[in-house]
This record gives structure tokens, sequence and C-alpha cells, in this order.
């Protein structure tokens, strides 16, 4: 099969579009995970050749639900490979004994609830989510997070273990536990996001795989939980943030700030609609972390240049977040903001009132902030220092390579550190 | 449905100190949540303190030795269990989040079944 044709395509879009469906659908015939898995990718591996002689079926994800749910029945007809050593996952709806219902009913929720249950440890839901929920190899997720693939595989393997052992239920929350619920399933999409959208190292500052991953991942949510305005929220930011991807890094592979950016080249319609959603999102009173994290994304969006961004209405939305989500990362952007409001003496008197917070004190944004300041403020000599220990704490090579570019601009008779 | 042991951990010296309002109100909170997890409970107990505890393992001999003290030193120490019936961890969960501490917290471990 060509890698461009059309059933080549097809496979992808359903790999991507239906994996969710056909796996929770599917989780609830074996209630194993693991061999949920095989026979969701033993149905992809026969879509190949049915599909070629057959043609691409009119729903590809029905098509791939009915043919994993018959292999799992089948193998649990053929019940030697059933008999496993982990209890089976909790499902109040049937016994394993009964023929699952008909009527293939839409579980990925369930799915997406038990990959992100907080009893898991972050990494691993993380891990989980990419690669349950999204469908990535385990090659892919420790690629992701740069990480060994054996370092992957054994986190995953222990997560599925918990999952049985500890017995966390295939299910949604009900209407009490949901909200915090919720909340930690897009904490981890908003995880994936900002993995994507810097690079915590490499050579590449956006890991656009991980950004579309996060953006598939959060339209799932909308769609599944239509009211809920922090769902909304997350989705906007997503859209506003990536909306000025195009533009980051400049075409010899150079880091341009918010400043430097070509904003004709923002993308004008997912701006739109991330507006559309931030208006929704910020109705919930009080609004939540990411409707204004989605809010402050929003007025950049909207500003004509970085010189005519209400830096103002970002410092009073910083303030907003600080109260409901106190983090010294809102407190240095809050801090940034103000000495883009007020001036860069302002700004670094507001850094440095968190320069005794701990967990800042190796943050690479706060060395780089403070050098940004003490730059413009004339303060060179400070500045020089504020920069090479922004990079001694600095990963990326895009980042780094910014860093090292201002630091010789302080002192062009130097030559470039390397 | 399956069992789990709520494992209770609490700062000895702080308890020590406590003084009798307070380690009857704490009482008094457990007897309260037995009464209102009563069908789920099918065993617990308080635990004296760490001072009382005598551990016994292999030296490198090979040899079983008596020694006085907890197995792992900790500042928050095991101070108490309760054995659950919950149908999954998340019921468990809501059970433990109930159960009253001082200042430390709980741990919730599934029992293992063996065929």
């Amino acid at each position: 099969m060509a890698a461009g044709s059309p059933l080549a395509a097809a496979i992808a879009e359903a790999h991507r579009r239906e994996w969710a469906f056909v796996l929770a659908a599917t989780v609830r015939v074996t209630r194993d995970l693991d061999l949920a898995e095989e026979c969701v990718q033993d149905a992809y591996a026969r879509a190949l050749e049915s599909w070629a002689d057959g043609g691409i079926p009119a729903n590809p994800g029905a098509w791939l639900t009915t043919v994993a749910r018959r292999r799992a029945l089948d193998l649990r007809r053929r019940s030697a490979r059933f008999a496993r050593s982990l209890p089976l996952l909790l499902d109040e709806r049937y016994e394993p004994d009964e023929e699952p219902p008909h009527e293939v009913a839409d579980d990925r929720l369930r799915l997406i609830f038990t990959c992100c249950h907080p009893a898991l440890a972050p990494a691993a839901q993380v891990a989980l989510t990419l690669r349950l929920v999204c469908g990535l190899s385990t090659t892919e997720v420790a690629r992701a997070f740069l990480v060994s693939e054996t370092t992957m595989a054994a986190r995953i393997t222990r997560a599925k273990k918990k999952i049985a052992s500890a017995r966390i239920p295939y299910r949604v929350p009900g209407a009490e536990e949901l909200p915090a619920r919720t909340d930690a399933a897009l904490s981890v999409v908003h995880l994936v996001f900002t993995t994507g959208h810097t690079a915590p190292a490499g050579e590449r500052l956006l890991r656009q795989d991980l950004v579309e991953r996060a953006l598939d991942l959060a339209r799932m949510l909308r769609s599944l939980l239509a009211a809920d305005r922090e769902v909304a929220g997350l989705l906007a930011l997503i859209l506003l943030t990536n909306a000025r991807s195009a533009t980051r890094v400049s075409a010899e592979g150079e880091l341009l700030l918010l400043a430097d950016q070509d904003r004709s080249r923002w993308d004008q319609q997912a701006i739109a609609e991330g507006r559309e959603l931030v208006r929704e999102a910020l109705r919930r009173r009080p609004p939540g972390r990411f409707a204004l994290m989605a809010a402050i994304a929003a007025v950049h969006a909207e500003a004509a240049s970085f010189e005519q961004t209400a830096w103002r209405e970002i410092v009073a939305l910083y303030d907003l977040l600080g109260e409901i989500w106190p983090s010294p990362v809102v407190a240095l952007n809050r801090a940034a903001a103000i000495g883009l409001a007020d001036g860069p003496a302002a700004g670094l008197r507001a850094l440095d009132e968190l320069a005794a917070e701990p967990r800042l004190a190796t943050y690479r944004y706060l060395a780089a902030a403070r050098a940004d300041f003490l730059r413009r403020l004339g303060r060179t000599a400070e500045a020089r220092g504020a920069y090479q220990e922004a990079l001694l704490l600095t990963e990326n090579a895009v980042e780094r390579a910014f860093l090292a570019g201002r630091l010789q601009a302080l002192d062009p008779s130097l030559p470039a550190p390397g | 449905m399956a069992s789990y042991l709520i494992l209770i951990y609490d700062d000895e010296a702080a308890v020590e100190r406590a003084d009798q309002a307070s380690a009857h109100a704490l009482l008094e909170a457990h007897r309260e949540f037995g009464a209102a997890n009563g069908a789920a409970i099918s065993g617990g107990n308080a635990l004296v303190s760490t001072e009382s505890a005598t551990s016994i393992r292999r030296d490198p001999s090979g040899e079983l030795t008596v020694t006085d003290g907890p197995f792992i030193e900790t500042k928050e120490a095991l101070g108490g269990y309760y054995l659950i019936e919950a149908a999954d961890l998340d019921e468990a969960i809501a059970i433990a989040r109930q159960v009253p501490v001082r200042t430390g917290g709980v741990e919730v471990r599934p029992i293992r079944v063996f065929d």
C-alpha cells in the first residue's frame, strides 16, 4: 500500500478519530485494557486487508468497533486466554458472561476518567491517556517525554496493573466528584499541550504532534462535556495560544518573542473560535483557571501590536488567576505583565518580590525575565549575570540560542558563547 | 466487593502532646466515623505508640534478632487501621476521606486475594 493512497489516508484518519471510541467500546467486552488494545490493533490490521478489497466503509468507526468486539467475544469464549492473573475492570452494567448490549454506547468518557484517575501518578495519567485515548505507541509516548522506551513501557504497565489491582473503576464519576475529576482530566490535556508548545528540552521549540493530540483531546472533551465551562476554557486556551505557533520561530529557526512576531500570520480562524469559547467559559462565576488563562491569551490575540496590548487588563486577569490558582508561575507572569504596563523598573520590583520563592529558584523564565528588565534599564553587568543564569537552567536548543544571542548583544565585542 | 486496608499515619509527638479534651474529641470522631460507615467496616484498631514497638528482623548472618522500636522510623507513624469492604477504589477513597486524623493522613491498600 502506498503511503499516500486513499486507503492509507482512511486508516490514518480512522486511527486518529476513532481509536478512543473503538477501544472504549471494546474494554466494555474484555474488561481488560491489554486485551482490548490487542483486539483493537487487530481490527485496524484487518481493516487494511478488508478495506483494500471491499472499499472503505461508510462508518469506519462502527466497522472497527464491530470487528474488535467480535474478536474480544471470541477470545472470551475460548476463555483460557481470559483467565487473567489480574482482576477484571469494574463495570456495573453487565457481567462478563452476558452478551454485550447490541447498541454500542460511547464509553470514551469512562476511558478518559480511568486514565486520568488521581490515584495514578501524574506522569502515568499522561502516558496512559496518550496511549489508550490517543492510540499512540509506547515508542511515540516515550519520545514525546524524552524518556527511554523501557522506562515508558514500565510506567504504562505499572499504571495498568494498579487500575486492575486497586480496582480503579471504569466509570464516569458521580455528580459530586465530577468537577474535581474533570479538572484532573483537563490538567492532563493541558500538560500534553504545554509539553508540545514549548518542549522542555531538545532541538525543536514546538512538538506539533503533541499540540495536535492535545487539541484533539480538548475537542473530544468539549463534545462529551458540553456544559462544562472549564472544558470550554481549556479548548479556548489551546486554540488561542496555538494560533501564534507559525510565528514563534523565524525562518532561520530562531525564537521570536511576542513583541517580534508577525501578527498578520496568526491563525484568525482559531482566534475567532477561541474568543467565542472564552466568552462562554467566563460565564462561570467565579471563572475557572483555564477560562482566565484563555482570557489572557485572548487579550494578546486581540491586540493590534505588542505595544498596544491591554497590559493592565492582563495584570488584572493574573490577579484573579492568582486568587483561585496561587502558583509561583502565575506570580511570575503577573510580575512580567506589570513590567510591560508600568515600565521595567516596576517589573523588576515585582520580580524581586518573588526571589525568595524556592520553587522559582531554578525556573528559567524568572532569570530570563529579570535579565530582560535589567537590560532595558541599562544595568548591563547585572543583565549579563541574569542571562548567564537563565542559560544554565534552559535545555531547549531554540531557547538557549535566543538567550545566547541576547547575552552577546549586551557586549558585541565578545565572541558568541557556544 | 473487595477488601481494603486503611492505614492511619499521624504525628505521634502531636498525639502525645494532645490534651485530654482533644484526645476525647478524636475518639468521638472515630466513633462517629464508625457509626456512619458501619456497613462497610469489617475491622479496625488503634495502636499503642511506636515507643512500645518491637521489631524482629534477620541480621546479616541470617539470624532473627529482636530490637526495640518500629520497623521503619518515620515522623508520621502507623497509629491505627480500618479494614473495609468496598465495590471499588472510588468507594474506598470516599470512606477513607472521612477517617479522622490530626495532622497526618491515610493510605488505602487493596487486600491481596489468593486463588
